[in-house]
């Protein structure tokens, strides 16, 4: 175990230490202690290794993760796992606004609630929140799925390419071009596994959710359904 | 950008160390508004006394004999304390506007930052801990206070165009963001009668929520209209005497972390901010929702 003190060390040294892990390395699992809301924590990761944050991070925090596997002990600020590419990331209190956004994979789980705009531009991740989202989330999401076992806010997925999105709650309004859709066994199937890998299958079974997708009418513009937008 | 922190106490024990934890606070906030900072103290008066905070360009020349001419012009006594280029003059409340309309005349070019029972407010051009240590920030004692640090965007780095804005009895206001409609709010109300400093878009903010109260409204009604009222992107946080009050715009994307304990509620643009506050670590922590007045008061 690698225990790197924020406070202390730096989040250049840090961060530097984390990007020189390439391919198979023996330091597998790394403690960060006094994070206080830094920015960019663990930030462009590229390694099989195992991170826990102990506390709250800022801006930024897991962006761009690709492999590892990034625990957050607290809450995260704006934009945390923004652009991963694969991996996990798991944080343990809420996550402020768009968490997960333009994700292309791996596996984002939000204990807590998580703000505006969570999984905006999604394009591949799998984004579960064990709490709420906030207004605009899943905006013009591309690919991925989100299942969110409390609410969701205003004008989720305005505007949705292909993304899945699974809710259990109240949904307050529904964008642009986003309706409801018939859950078939194969989303069932789906929810099921997202689930458990999102550690929430005790809280929550597949049938309690609705799923939510694209009505497609605003893929290429047509002038006809231009009120629409 | 810009950064607010806010800080609203409960505990009256930590009234001593307010200035201190306000300024590690602001400081924590320099690399989102490196241009300028200030600071809105609430420290309140002595019984049937109020402050007026003024600033100057040339506090050498200008403040020499300040004291002695305001009580000449008024008749009454006049405290005056000067730090660096403000000055806090502590008049008998009920000489308050007298002794602003003399400083008018007495000292023209001197500017009023606010006036008020228990307001003080400090703002400078230059990073925050060195206008923190020009005013002496660390050492000031008080309810609640407010501070901000400035990224500028729609107006001039200047002292005026700084943060807080008062432009009513005890009130101030801070924010991050940006108001697309503020010149045709200014012409309004300045038909209605309100005076600007500058072209700052903030100060508009700050001169609806003032002519609102002033017209009758309370200060929840008064932020609720900014939200119908007021286009642009805003996170506002108030101060009056007795509290502070805090609202987003619908959009919500400038962001706003709060934390609350026994002891105090706090705001700051990030967490980041608030993680030396004492309790942090068992504080209730969390976002303002758009669109939604949060206010407190004892």
């Amino acid at each position: 175990m690698q225990t790197f003190d924020l406070s202390k060390e730096g989040l250049r040294a840090l961060n530097s230490s984390l990007h020189a892990l390439k391919g198979q390395t023996n330091m597998t699992a790394w403690e960060i202690i006094n994070p206080k809301g830094a920015h960019a924590i663990a930030a462009g990761v590229d390694a099989p290794v195992e991170i826990t944050v102990r506390g709250s991070t800022g801006y930024y925090c897991a962006g761009m993760n690709k492999q590892a596997s990034i625990f957050i002990k607290g809450s995260a600020g704006p934009g945390v796992a923004e652009n991963m590419m694969s991996g996990k990331v798991v944080i343990d209190g809420d996550a402020s606004q768009y968490a997960g956004a333009t994700g292309n994979g791996g596996l984002l789980v939000i204990k807590g609630n998580a703000s505006s705009r969570c999984g905006i531009s999604m394009k591949g991740i799998q984004i579960v929140v064990h709490g709420s989202i906030g207004h605009m989330s899943c905006f013009m999401a591309q690919s991925g799925s989100i299942v969110v076992l409390g609410d969701a806010g205003d004008a989720l997925g305005d505007s949705l390419y292909e993304a899945k999105i699974f809710v259990r709650g109240k949904v307050k309004s529904l964008g642009a071009d986003c309706i409801e859709k018939e859950m078939r066994p194969e989303h069932l199937e789906h929810l099921e596994d997202l689930l458990r890998r999102g550690e929430a299958d005790h809280k929550a079974k597949p049938e309690e959710f609705r799923r939510y997708g694209s009505a497609r009418k605003l893929y290429n513009f047509n002038i006809d359904n231009a009120a629409a937008y | 950008m810009c950064g607010i922190v806010g800080l609203f106490l409960k505990d009256a024990s930590l009234e001593p160390h307010l200035g201190a934890m306000l300024t590690e606070m602001l400081i924590t906030m320099t690399d989102r508004g490196p241009d300028s900072a200030g600071i809105a103290i609430y420290s309140g008066a002595g019984e049937g006394r109020a402050k007026i905070t003024v600033q100057s360009a040339h506090p050498g020349r200008e403040f020499a004999n300040l004291d002695a001419d305001l009580k000449d012009a008024i008749g009454q006594p006049v405290l005056m304390l000067i730090k660096d280029t403000h000055a806090v003059l502590e008049v008998p409340l009920d000489q308050l506007e007298a002794a602003r309309s003399a400083l008018s005349h007495l000292r023209p070019t001197v500017k009023v930052m606010s006036a008020g029972e228990s307001i003080e407010i400090f703002k400078e051009v230059g990073l925050p801990k060195d206008v923190a240590a020009r005013f002496g920030l660390s050492k000031m004692h008080g309810t609640h206070g407010i501070g901000h640090t400035r990224m500028a965007t729609e107006s001039a780095v200047t002292t005026m165009g700084a943060h807080p804005f008062s432009t009513g009895s005890d009130q101030c206001l801070v924010h991050n963001g940006s108001l697309s409609n503020h010149n045709g709010v200014r012409r309004e109300l300045k038909r209605l009668g309100m005076t600007f400093e500058t072209e700052n878009d903030t100060e508009v903010g700050a001169a609806f929520i003032s002519h609102k109260i002033q017209s009758g409204d309370t200060l929840g009604h008064a932020l609720e209209a900014t939200l119908t009222d007021l286009d642009g992107f805003f996170t506002f946080v108030v101060g009056t005497k007795n509290g502070f009050g805090v609202v987003r715009d619908p959009i919500a994307c400038k962001p706003a972390v709060m934390a609350e304990t026994d002891q105090y509620v706090a705001f700051g643009s990030e967490y980041r901010a608030l993680v030396n506050l004492p309790g942090i670590e068992g504080a209730r922590v969390w976002e303002p929702e758009p669109a939604t007045v949060y206010f407190w008061e004892r």
